[in-house]
């Protein structure tokens, strides 16, 4: 099927269209009658595939101009339509890092990522969710004699994000698509390591794909299974329990029964533990709200190197700005956005972290969590 | 500005925006007056245009009549989708929903909140012999500070020449959506 643009120009062409698009019965996509068809106005009209011979020659036939608009509307549809979820899909060459994937395909992705690109990529297992399934991060490290300091990042922590999980998966295919070419990707890999965890609350993130979209904490029960979930980001040990949460299961910000009760809790903080001493920044992406927060959410108290984390986020503000213009506010959760206690970036920074941020990216409401797929890439692109 | 034992009053400065054509906007003041101690009532808005708003006759109408021509009432639902798409003619009744959703949370806010329209779960219209088209919606409310997700119910009643109304609205216990 194609959509036809025409701008009739005299009244005869007008009569003419109109009698095509009755006696044809064309899908009139603008204007919505064919009444309505004016000389001098936009006319854009679909043919089914059949007819579109027709319906040229019936154009040139009366001397009227045409342009065609979309030449293939099951390929737009195809594009925009997610595809069959029970398809055995392979991850091949071709993941389509604009769309929103389940977490079955992110798993092959994880696997076959590490596949292609063995040389840089090795995939590690971080620990078990509440349900019992893997917690997996990519680590991306170019073969060196020296020892580097790591940057670690953490997606999906809160289920109904989905731009989150998004984009480190894009995050991860920019850096080894360009690793090679970018001059920036190859000094930065020459310094730093990279560790990414592309989905972090795993049960939550399945949960809000087969049953509740906004779905916002993992899977824990409580109360013996009258109640699920626990705000992983309530859940660290950092000033745990003592502000913006809630004690009550059934609240959104219930911060679990005790700080790290939850096994991605501990999963996440033992391993950056660990490895404290090597960790230069901690970076963990939410969505929405389009901003870049620092510590602390516990209180207004500034962390100690206050200046140097602001400076350093804010050129990352106005560099994201420069792509398409979207605007983040920088600044401590406490003070721009709302007092909470246990969350991930605070707890890193008290333990020695010195760089730590959490993203919240776009957008600031409109679709709010729902955003829509053809805003994962610019979306991607500007946090890049 | 803290008023003794009246309230808060916030002075605004903003710039609205047309969601169909982003490079119109209108620039406008508005003076918020949160009431001291009593949450049950809603906060007193002033609003200043310092232009005009843009036109919209034509959509209008379009819409209504094809609303009204419609054989079956009008069924819908999750506006938007899981993956936030939006069906082309779906969108004057996603965009009505917003409208709306604007009185309810209106209506029902205070200094600590800050909602958000999240999603239309389910909107039915209900046949009406005047010339108003009214629509039962149960949205999902996002409330920022408790990260909760609100199931709300609201009639809306809409004309071309009469504007929007919100008849009647209910917040709903958290599963009643589900």
């Amino acid at each position: 099927d194609q959509v036809f643009h025409i701008v009739p120009e005299t009244f005869q062409q007008v009569q003419h269209l109109q009698h095509l698009c009755s006696t044809l019965l064309l899908d009139l996509w603008k204007p919505q009658l064919p009444e309505d068809i004016r000389a001098g106005e936009d006319l854009h009209i679909r043919v089914p595939a059949p007819l579109v011979q027709e319906v040229k020659d019936s154009l040139d036939h009366h001397m009227i101009s045409y342009k065609v608009l979309i030449a293939d509307v099951q390929e737009l549809v195809d594009q925009s339509m997610p595809k069959e979820r029970n398809s055995h899909r392979q991850v091949p060459e071709g993941y389509v890092y604009t769309q929103y994937h389940p977490m079955e395909e992110i798993y092959q992705w994880m696997t076959q990522i590490q596949k292609s690109n063995s040389e840089l990529v090795t995939q590690h297992y971080l620990g078990k969710t509440v349900e019992n399934r893997t917690m997996y991060y990519l680590q991306i490290s170019q073969p060196s004699d020296k020892s580097k300091k790591i940057i670690w990042m953490d997606c999906g922590i809160h289920a109904r994000e989905w731009i989150s999980p998004a984009f480190c998966q894009w995050f991860v295919k920019e850096i080894l698509q360009n690793y090679k070419s970018d001059p920036k990707i190859s000094r930065f890999l020459q310094n730093l390591d990279l560790y990414v965890l592309p989905v972090l609350n795993v049960d939550g993130y399945i949960y809000s794909w087969e049953k509740d979209r906004l779905w916002r904490k993992n899977r824990s029960p409580h109360m013996n299974g009258t109640c699920y979930g626990t705000d992983l980001n309530r859940n660290f040990n950092s000033s745990w329990g003592s502000i913006g949460v809630s004690y009550n299961c059934s609240s959104e910000i219930f911060c679990g029964s005790g700080p790290e009760s939850e096994p991605e809790t501990r999963a996440v903080a033992q391993f950056i533990e660990r490895r404290k001493s090597d960790i230069l920044c901690y970076l963990t992406i939410h969505s929405y709200g389009q901003y870049i927060l620092t510590p602390y959410g516990s209180t207004t108290k500034p962390p100690s190197n206050s200046e140097e984390l602001m400076h350093v986020a804010e050129k990352a503000a106005a560099a994201l700005m420069g792509k398409y213009g979207t605007s983040y506010e920088v600044g401590s959760t406490s003070l721009i956005l709302y007092s909470n206690s246990g969350s991930s970036r605070d707890w890193a920074h008290m333990i020695g972290i010195p760089f730590s941020y959490t993203f919240e990216l776009r957008d600031k409401g409109t679709h709010g969590f729902l955003l829509p797929s053809y805003q994962i890439q610019p979306t991607c692109e500007e946090t890049m | 500005q803290d008023i003794d034992d009246v309230g808060h009053k916030y002075h605004l400065e903003l710039v609205l925006e047309d969601i169909l054509d982003k490079d119109s906007t209108v620039n406008c003041t508005a003076e918020v007056l949160y009431h001291l101690g009593n949450n049950n009532i809603a906060p007193d808005v002033q609003v200043t245009l310092e232009g005009e708003l843009k036109n919209t006759d034509e959509a209008d109408n379009i819409f209504y009549h094809r609303i009204k021509s419609l054989e079956k009432e009008l069924v819908a639902e999750n506006i938007p989708d899981s993956y936030g798409n939006v069906l082309p003619e779906m969108e004057p009744i996603h965009l009505l929903a917003w409208v709306a959703s604007g009185y309810v949370i209106w209506q029902n806010s205070t200094e600590n909140t800050k909602f958000q329209l999240a999603q239309i779960k389910h909107v039915k219209q209900v046949k009406r012999s005047d010339e108003y088209l009214e629509f039962d919606y149960m949205i999902l409310l996002h409330e920022m500070v408790s990260q909760e997700i609100i199931p709300w119910q609201m009639t809306v009643l809409w004309h071309p020449q009469h504007g929007v109304q919100v008849t009647r609205d209910s917040r709903q216990p958290k599963h009643a959506s589900e």
